[in-house]
Parts: structure tokens; C-alpha cells; sequence
């Protein structure tokens, strides 16, 4: 196989006189983790289902692993691992059933099934509920009964469509740092409206919107398109002036400008640093706060206005459908 | 072939979480209990022959509430998506579906067995009609369940599946019995297309391959309509 794991080929999809989707081209190479991102109906969904061969595209077509979607879905879906949208699943079995019935059906039997059950188990941290119905689960759970029955066949590719929309923000979080961990390891696409999750999980981001791929970046070359970052420091005033404390922060070599910033709370002083380019100063700010004795209460970065990019690229580009 | 059996297993599996097959098999063995005992009180028969006259058409109308969630509730609550992206073809998971509510059939007809039973012990049996009239059961139900598959396919709400399914086993089960109101070429085929026609002469002990052939078509066409269903999905 070689090192591009899924090739998309001007994917075109026609329900009825809805375009889906159209002339969406793209690669994703092994061991990258994909988001794909778009408004809802722009067409992430239609697109997942032709790549696990659920649907066929009305044009074009995709190989995944080197298998084409045509001319043998099943060797494609032997090599991926998907979780639809909204994870559907049988919730009158038991979960530990269920992955049993799953793991049987990706082929696995007897005792590699029984090491393969227990591993996923304990990734997914669903011990506690195993023995317990699906239907009774909270929908953190149960999105990791999804995520489970998805790694069960150690798949090189992982589908996951809109993984952590539903979730409360600790579930979210929790679902976002087990992608992180499965994702070292394989390929991954996965989906989302929410640009904040795309920049913490994702190596690269591919913007789909109304059925058309409008931009294929990495999260940081969103991020300059957008304009500068800022670092925002909140420093214990201690008696210092601002005078004094922009001084200090004005020393860094890359900083292009340092302005106090109204807002703070009493007893504190909040500077925003901005850099020469693209830079991360976190490291640097920090450095020179501790250098000269300030107390660094916290320190954010903010401002690339990813959201204004996105609405940019994902409204009034002229769509595909009309 | 393992996936088939998979799939069949869980399917048979399943049917025991939910309260439909519990009630359908409730339904049969009572209301055959009704019937039967009536009739060999009435008459002093010992004979299973009633028994099969309304096992016949009680199936009819109680089997397509086992078949209607098949595939419709599958589509209904998305489980589909995961199932068919699981690596196996269409024709599998329908060879499945089938399987496994098959397997729940013959189970439901084991549990009659103690009818014939206990009519053996109050008086002589001729087993011969007894086990040629489960194989017409066998076959009839098979051919009503591929149909109640096929109708499950076509929707993704199992009520409107429930009544498909009827009304085509129902339509297959009565078509011999107004054969009197019309000309004679067409009641006789009309009559070579009922169910009843082909089981009641199996139910009388007459084995004939042309019946068995017939419940054989009707089954393996319901199922491959099914699939042809299933599929189009893919491409619509
Ligand atoms: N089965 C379908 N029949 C008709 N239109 C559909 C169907 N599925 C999706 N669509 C339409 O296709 C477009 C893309 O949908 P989808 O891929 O689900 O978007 P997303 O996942 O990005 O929200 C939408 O306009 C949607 O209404
Ligand atoms: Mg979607």
C-alpha cells in the first residue's frame, strides 16, 4: 500500500435534484488525523457514506487503502472503522453483546476476539458499563460504544462522523483526548461543525461547503489566513506600572507591539502581545514575566478570528447548488 | 457463510429482549389451545388434523408481526448504516434476517409439538400426517416470513410493513377459497397460487414435490425482491 490511504477523485453525489456534493477531490495520507469541516448540509455526511461504500457517489469515485469503492467495497470496509452520525446503535443488546457481535462479524473469533474485546475495552474506559443495556447509557457512553465497535478490527482507517456533537463539555473533551490517543497510530477523518474541536484534534482541516471542498489547510495556516495571533498575560499588578510592565514585555524579540488592555480585575493588569509574524511567544512571555519577578496569573492565546475564515469560506462562495 | 450465521443469531437473539415474540407465541399457543380442544371435545377425534387447519391460518396472521421490524426499524433508527458497512454484501444480511427469524419459527413450532402429543396419549395417532403437516407448516411459514422480509425492506416504518405483509399473506392464503364465483381455468389457477391449497393437501399427509416447489419459489423470490430493495439503497 502506499502512504496515501484514502484518494477521493472528483466525487459527485445526486439526490434527485439536490447536489450532495460536487467534484470534492482530496487525499489523506496515513497517520493523518483529517477534520472536515462545513456548516450543516454541506455534505460531510453524504461524503463519509461513499467512502465506507454505504452510498455511491453519482460521479467520480475513491480508493481507500488501494481498494476502489466500486470494484470492491468489501476489502474497503474491512479497512475502515466508522461511526455514523448520531451513533446508531442496537440499544436492547448488552454492551458487551454488542461488541462481541461486532468483533465476530470483522472476523475475529475465540481468543483474539476475547484479547481484542478486553483492549478496547479498557481504551474506551467502558468497563464499568459492560454488562449494562445500550439504551440505558448516558450519550458520553454510548458515543464510546461507537468509538469501541469502530477500533474493534484495529482498523488503518477511522471514519468518525460529528464524534462529539451531543456531548457536554467534559464528554467532549474526554471523546477528543481518546481520538488524540487513537489517532497516533492511524488514519482519521472526522467531522464537525465546531472549528475549536478541528484545531485541538486535527493535523489538517478540509472546509466543505454546499457540496464543494473550499479550502484544504493546516489548522495554523487557517489560523494566519484569519490575521495575527495575540497573547493575552494577566499579571499581579503588585505596585508595578503599566508603564513599567510593557517595558519588560517589549524586550522580547518578537514581539511587534505590547498595549495594556482594559478589563482586569482588581489588582491586576491584563497585556496583549502581539507578534512580528505567526509566532507562539507563550514561551517567551513567560520567560521574561518570571525573569523580572511578575507574578503570570494566566496567559491565553486569542484573536486569530477562525470563525470570521470560516464564515468567509463557507458562505457566498457562489455553491454548487443553486 | 460466518457472517450470515452472525447476523442470524444476533437477530434470534434479540427477540427475546423485546416483548413481540413473547407475544406472538402466546397468541398461537392459545388461541390453538382454543380451537383444538374445542373441536376434539366436540368431536372426540384423535386427530391432529385441527390442530393444522388452524395453526394454517393463525401463522398467517400473527408471523408478519415478527418480520416487520426486520429491516424497517433497522432503517428507522440508523443501525443499517453500521450493519451494511460492516464487510458483507447485501445478500448476506437478507440470508441473515431470514435465519433469524426462521430459527424463532421453529422454536414456536417445537412448543406446539405437545398438542399431537397429548392427542396421542388420549387415543391412536397416526404420526405420518403429524410430520407432513409440520413440513407444510414449516414451508408456509417460511414463504409468509420471506414476505413480511421483502415488505420490511420496502419502508422504514415497521406498522406499514405489519400491514403489507398481511395483506399479501392473507391475499396468498384466501385466493382458494372463492374459486366457486369464477370460470374454471381461472380458478384453477388462482388456486395453484394459494397457500392454503398447497399446505391443506400437506396437512392431509400427501407430500408432493409441486408444493414444497412452490413454497420454494415464493420464498427465494420474496427474498430476492428484498435484496434487489436493499441494494437500490446504495444507489438511490
Ligand atoms: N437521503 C437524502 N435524500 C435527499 N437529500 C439528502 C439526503 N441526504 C442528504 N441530503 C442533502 O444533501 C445535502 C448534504 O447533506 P449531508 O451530507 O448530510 O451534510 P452534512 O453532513 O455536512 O450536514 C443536504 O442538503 C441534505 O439535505
Ligand atoms: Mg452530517
Amino acid at each position: 500500500m502506499s502512504d496515501v490511504m484514502i484518494d477521493a477523485r472528483e466525487l459527485t453525489k445526486q439526490y434527485g435534484t439536490v447536489t450532495a456534493l460536487q467534484n470534492a477531490s482530496f487525499q489523506v495520507n496515513r497517520g493523518e488525523v483529517v477534520g472536515f469541516l462545513g456548516p450543516n448540509g454541506a455534505g460531510k455526511t453524504t461524503t463519509m457514506k461513499i467512502l465506507t461504500c454505504f452510498i455511491a457517489p453519482s460521479g467520480g469515485t475513491a480508493q481507500v487503502g488501494g481498494a476502489d469503492i466500486f470494484e470492491d467495497p468489501i476489502a474497503v470496509r474491512e479497512l475502515i472503522g466508522y461511526l455514523p452520525e448520531s451513533t446508531p446503535l442496537y440499544t436492547e443488546m448488552l454492551v458487551l453483546e454488542y461488541l462481541q457481535f461486532v468483533g465476530k462479524m470483522r472476523g475475529l473469533r475465540a481468543a483474539g476476539l476475547e484479547a481484542r474485546l478486553r483492549r478496547v475495552v479498557e481504551e474506551t474506559s467502558l468497563g464499568e458499563v459492560i454488562g449494562k443495556s445500550i439504551g440505558e447509557l448516558s450519550k458520553g457512553f454510548r458515543q464510546r460504544v461507537g468509538l469501541a465497535q469502530a477500533l474493534i478490527h484495529e482498523p488503518p482507517v477511522l471514519i468518525l462522523d460529528e464524534p462529539m456533537s451531543g456531548l457536554d463539555p467534559n464528554q467532549a473533551s474526554e471523546i477528543r483526548e481518546l481520538i488524540r490517543e487513537i489517532g497516533r497510530e492511524r488514519t482519521i477523518i472526522l467531522s464537525t461543525h465546531n472549528l475549536a474541536e478541528v484545531r485541538v484534534t486535527c493535523g489538517r482541516v478540509l472546509i466543505i461547503s454546499q457540496g464543494q471542498l473550499v479550502a484544504d489547510d493546516t489548522p495554523d495556516e487557517l489560523a494566519a489566513r484569519a490575521g495575527k495571533p495575540r497573547f493575552i498575560a494577566t499579571l499581579k499588578q503588585n505596585g508595578h506600572s503599566a508603564g513599567e510592565i510593557r517595558e519588560v514585555f517589549s524586550a522580547i524579540g518578537d514581539a511587534q507591539s505590547v498595549k495594556e488592555q482594559t478589563g482586569a480585575a482588581p489588582g491586576e493588569l491584563l497585556v496583549e502581545v502581539v507578534p512580528k509574524g505567526n509566532q507562539d511567544l507563550r514561551a517567551e512571555i513567560f520567560q521574561v514575566a518570571v525573569s523580572a519577578k511578575l507574578v503570570l496569573l494566566g496567559l491565553e492565546q486569542r484573536g486569530e478570528n477562525l470563525e470570521d475564515v470560516f464564515r468567509q469560506l463557507t458562505t457566498g462562495n457562489g455553491g454548487a447548488s443553486s | 457463510m460466518r457472517s450470515v450465521l452472525t447476523i442470524a443469531g444476533r437477530q434470534f437473539r434479540s427477540y427475546f429482549n423485546g416483548p413481540v415474540a413473547y407475544i406472538v407465541i402466546c397468541i398461537i399457543l392459545l388461541t390453538l389451545g382454543f380451537f383444538f380442544w374445542k373441536t376434539f371435545f366436540l368431536f372426540g377425534r384423535a386427530s391432529a388434523r385441527e390442530m393444522f387447519r388452524w395453526l394454517g391460518l393463525i401463522l398467517v396472521f400473527s408471523l408478519p408481526a415478527l418480520t416487520m421490524g426486520l429491516l424497517a426499524e433497522e432503517k428507522r433508527t440508523g443501525t443499517i448504516e453500521l450493519l451494511i458497512t460492516m464487510p458483507v454484501t447485501e445478500a448476506q444480511v437478507i440470508v441473515g434476517k431470514f435465519l433469524g427469524v426462521l430459527g424463532l419459527y421453529v422454536v414456536l413450532l417445537a412448543l406446539t409439538i405437545s398438542y399431537p402429543l397429548s392427542v396421542s396419549t388420549l387415543g391412536d395417532l397416526d404420526w405420518g400426517p403429524v410430520w407432513s403437516g409440520y413440513l407444510g407448516l414449516l414451508l408456509q411459514g417460511s414463504a409468509v416470513l420471506a414476505i413480511g422480509l421483502m415488505a420490511s425492506s420496502w419502508t422504514s416504518n415497521q406498522l406499514i410493513a405489519l400491514f403489507v405483509a398481511l395483506t399479501l399473506s392473507v391475499f396468498f392464503w384466501v385466493l382458494d377459497k372463492f374459486l366457486a364465483l369464477l370460470p374454471t381455468n381461472a380458478a384453477s389457477a388462482l388456486q395453484w397460487l394459494s397457500f392454503d391449497y398447497h399446505f391443506q393437501s400437506m396437512a392431509r399427509g400427501v407430500i408432493d414435490l409441486r408444493d414444497v416447489l412452490f413454497f420454494a419459489s415464493v420464498i427465494v423470490f420474496a427474498l430476492a425482491v428484498a435484496f434487489r430493495a436493499l441494494e437500490a439503497r446504495r444507489w438511490s
